[in-house]
């Protein structure tokens, strides 16, 4: 298991360095000169000098690779050209919004995919069948964006004056605050810490947040908010999470110890749950984690619709103000986040089938 | 049993016409059209490419053609549709008008070309350098095999829309380079599902024949191995263009991709995102011919892959 493990975590390394590789190419391939593209036309030949000089932009590739790397390795991306402000800072302000949307998204995803795949499986060819296969088919179909639109036009203004209103846009209602879990508990921080950023980065997790301080008013408040853009950022994956379980368990109920557990008198519950879904169970754990990939990419699509302050809308400002910087930190981040979960995934092979290990 | 006389006749023609009528690839076909998705979505696609090849004839004004002065009507106006009660004084705009009052209709119609040029272009190019380098990797092995798929390991570790906005922020905006970008990003499935055929099929005993007749290389692989590994590279490219289109489509929205005035659907809804609350059939008709081309092609490209390789399924 552990061999399994570490053997899975170094085949992750040299993908980690080819997105460095990657990304640097595509920073170093933008057209014209990057002194006057980052500090603007009017940069006189001695500033850009010095620009270039302090920026290593003088120095031979490779060299500019090593330090590229070794500032990233340190955490350092740079700073944004239109806020002067590390990317790094910027990453955490944004990271946990994205965060909290993406995990609402891919628990309604899960929660709603799976069963309707398994009961699509089990009912086969049946009216349930067919209505989920149709909802999966348009959903995988539905540019995300429009849904979210369309989800916000029906349900901030067409149902304005009825319970089911839902706001269309930001996290929070105006005059809702959500105060810091550690100004809650009068914990003493200094500022530009990295305690500091740390304990902004959980408190900015409005929903954790606000449950840890029992502030339920801001917690009604956030899951309100949260409803559109999650469902919109939703749709996708659980289309392709009900395809996948509906195949998945397909195959498996046709199998000889499917018939033999049927045979020997055991509840169709148990089959189902204990016998096939156990098994069916690896493709659908990896296509939750390919997922995860659409989550990020559809965040930058939901997030500037719904007035997210995200990764995903900082990226979608970035590309439209050219902050190169920027684009290319967070694609890095995202990148390996999702290296990261698609490794975890595969280190999950082994708990779900003991014969993965042995391979 | 077969008697003499059976033999005599003209049956044994008639057997052998069977058996041609059963060639591989009308086998295919009648499989394919037995699949329900499959004839749904080369129903839709048959129409969006009518569309596409008419589009002329069916929209009733230029799709960039600005009726301030020629019509009397406002900008973002409501459908009209004279058949369900708009009056007959007032011209007949089915999808309505656009912010810059243009009829919508005629600009969603020309809008499938845009899309179905996006899809089959982005793909094709996708297909034939995937194809090359999935080829190279396949049948040569050893370190050539190891360089092109470790590099396209990395670019599959990208979340594929987020590579493509990387590259368009890289190569500047415009319809040809968001085209460029997907097609980039799309190259490794192609690559790798032509690598897993060429792996399979340069094993089989006919290429081995091919090579004790003495065919080089480059024969063995063109005429012998591709033709074979195609099938499955087919059915992604189908399901592929889909994506492409969606992608496609994400980027123009971004304002990354197709630039206005341009009526590609994705920039449509993009230029009018603000005025959902105010206009949305401006939002609605982009987008749902959107889902409608897309999901022709996941359609057909479902029914092709259980048609022609049931194993794919799963």
């Amino acid at each position: 298991m552990i061999q399994y493990t570490i053997r899975r975590v170094l085949l992750s390394i040299p993908v980690i360095f080819g997105i460095l590789v990657v990304t640097f190419v595509l920073a170093r391939s933008i057209p014209g000169d990057p002194c006057k593209s980052i500090l603007g036309e009017k940069a006189t030949a001695e500033t850009c000098e010095r620009f270039t000089h302090e920026h290593g932009l003088d120095k031979p590739i490779p060299v500019q690779f090593g330090i590229y790397f070794s500032k990233i390795a340190k955490g350092d991306f740079g700073d944004s050209i239109r806020f002067h402000r590390p990317v790094t800072v910027i990453m955490i302000e944004r990271l946990p919004t994205t965060i909290e949307l993406g995990l609402t998204a891919l628990i309604i995803a899960t929660m709603i995919g799976i069963p309707l795949g398994v009961i699509s499986a089990v009912k086969r060819n049946s009216i349930v069948d067919v209505i989920t296969m149709i909802i999966a088919n348009t959903g995988v179909s539905m540019p995300v964006y429009w849904l979210g639109l369309l989800l916000a036009y029906t349900f901030a203004l067409l149902l304005l004056h009825t319970p089911f209103w839902l706001p269309p846009s930001g996290r929070l209602s105006a005059g809702v605050v959500a105060t810091p879990f550690y100004e809650v508990f009068d914990w003493v921080v200094t500022k530009d810490t990295f305690k500091f950023h740390l304990f902004e980065f959980i408190s900015n997790l409005f929903i954790f947040n606000s449950i840890i301080t029992r502030n339920w008013k801001v917690l009604g408040d956030t899951i309100k908010h949260l409803i559109l853009p999650a469902t919109a950022l939703s749709t996708i994956p659980l289309a392709i999470i009900a395809r996948m379980t509906r195949s998945s368990m397909l195959e498996v109920l046709r199998q000889d110890y499917i018939r033999t557990a049927r045979a020997k008198g055991l509840v169709e519950r148990l089959v189902v749950l204990k016998h096939a879904f156990r098994n069916a169970l690896l493709p659908i754990v990896t296509i939750i984690g390919l997922q995860v990939g659409t989550l990020f990419a559809g965040a930058v699509l939901t997030e500037s619709i719904f007035g997210f302050a995200g990764v995903g809308r900082m990226l979608f400002e970035a590309i439209t103000a050219r902050d190169f910087p920027i684009v290319q930190g967070f694609t890095v981040v995202i990148a390996i986040g999702y290296v990261m979960v698609n490794m975890l995934v595969d280190i999950s092979y082994a708990f779900i089938d003991p014969r993965i290990k042995l391979e | 049993m077969t008697s003499n006389s059976d033999l005599l006749s003209n049956k044994p023609e008639k057997k052998s016409r069977d058996y041609r009528s059963n060639s591989l690839a009308k086998l295919t076909i009648r499989r394919i059209f037995k699949q329900r998705s499959a004839v749904i979505g080369i129903t839709i696609l048959s129409i969006l490419i009518l569309i596409a090849t008419f589009a002329p004839v069916l929209a009733p004004y230029e799709p960039n053609q600005v009726l301030i002065g020629v019509e009397s009507i406002r900008k973002r106006d409501k459908p009209c549709i004279h058949l369900l009660g708009c009056p007959a004084d007032q011209p007949q705009h089915i999808l309505g008008v656009d912010g810059n009052v243009r009829d919508e209709f005629s600009r969603v119609i020309f809008g499938t070309r845009v899309s179905l040029f996006v899809g089959f272009s982005t793909v094709g190019f996708a297909i034939i350098i995937g194809t090359v380098l999935g080829a190279i990797s396949g049948y040569l092995g050893g370190w050539a095999d190891n360089i092109i798929m470790r590099f396209m390991d990395v670019l599959l570790a990208f979340p594929s829309l987020l590579l493509a906005i990387a590259i368009v922020t890289v190569l500047g905006r415009g319809l040809q380079n968001a085209l460029l970008a997907i097609a980039i990003v799309s190259i490794p499935v192609y690559a790798r599902v032509v690598r897993a055929s060429v792996l399979s099929i340069k094993e089989m005993e006919y290429v081995a024949a091919s090579r004790a007749l003495g065919a080089g290389h480059f024969n063995i692989l063109i005429k012998r191995i591709l033709p074979n590994a195609i099938s499955p590279l087919i059915v992604q490219g189908t399901l592929g263009i889909g994506t492409a289109i969606l992608d496609a489509a994400a980027l123009s929205f971004l304002g990354l991709g197709a630039q206005p005035p341009l009526s590609e659907w994705g920039t449509m809804l993009g230029s009018e995102r603000n005025q959902v609350f105010t206009a949305p059939h401006l939002v609605f008709f982009p987008g749902l011919a959107i889902m409608i081309t897309v999901l022709a092609f996941n359609l057909m490209g479902d029914g092709l892959r259980d048609a022609i390789d049931p194993r794919l399924k799963q």
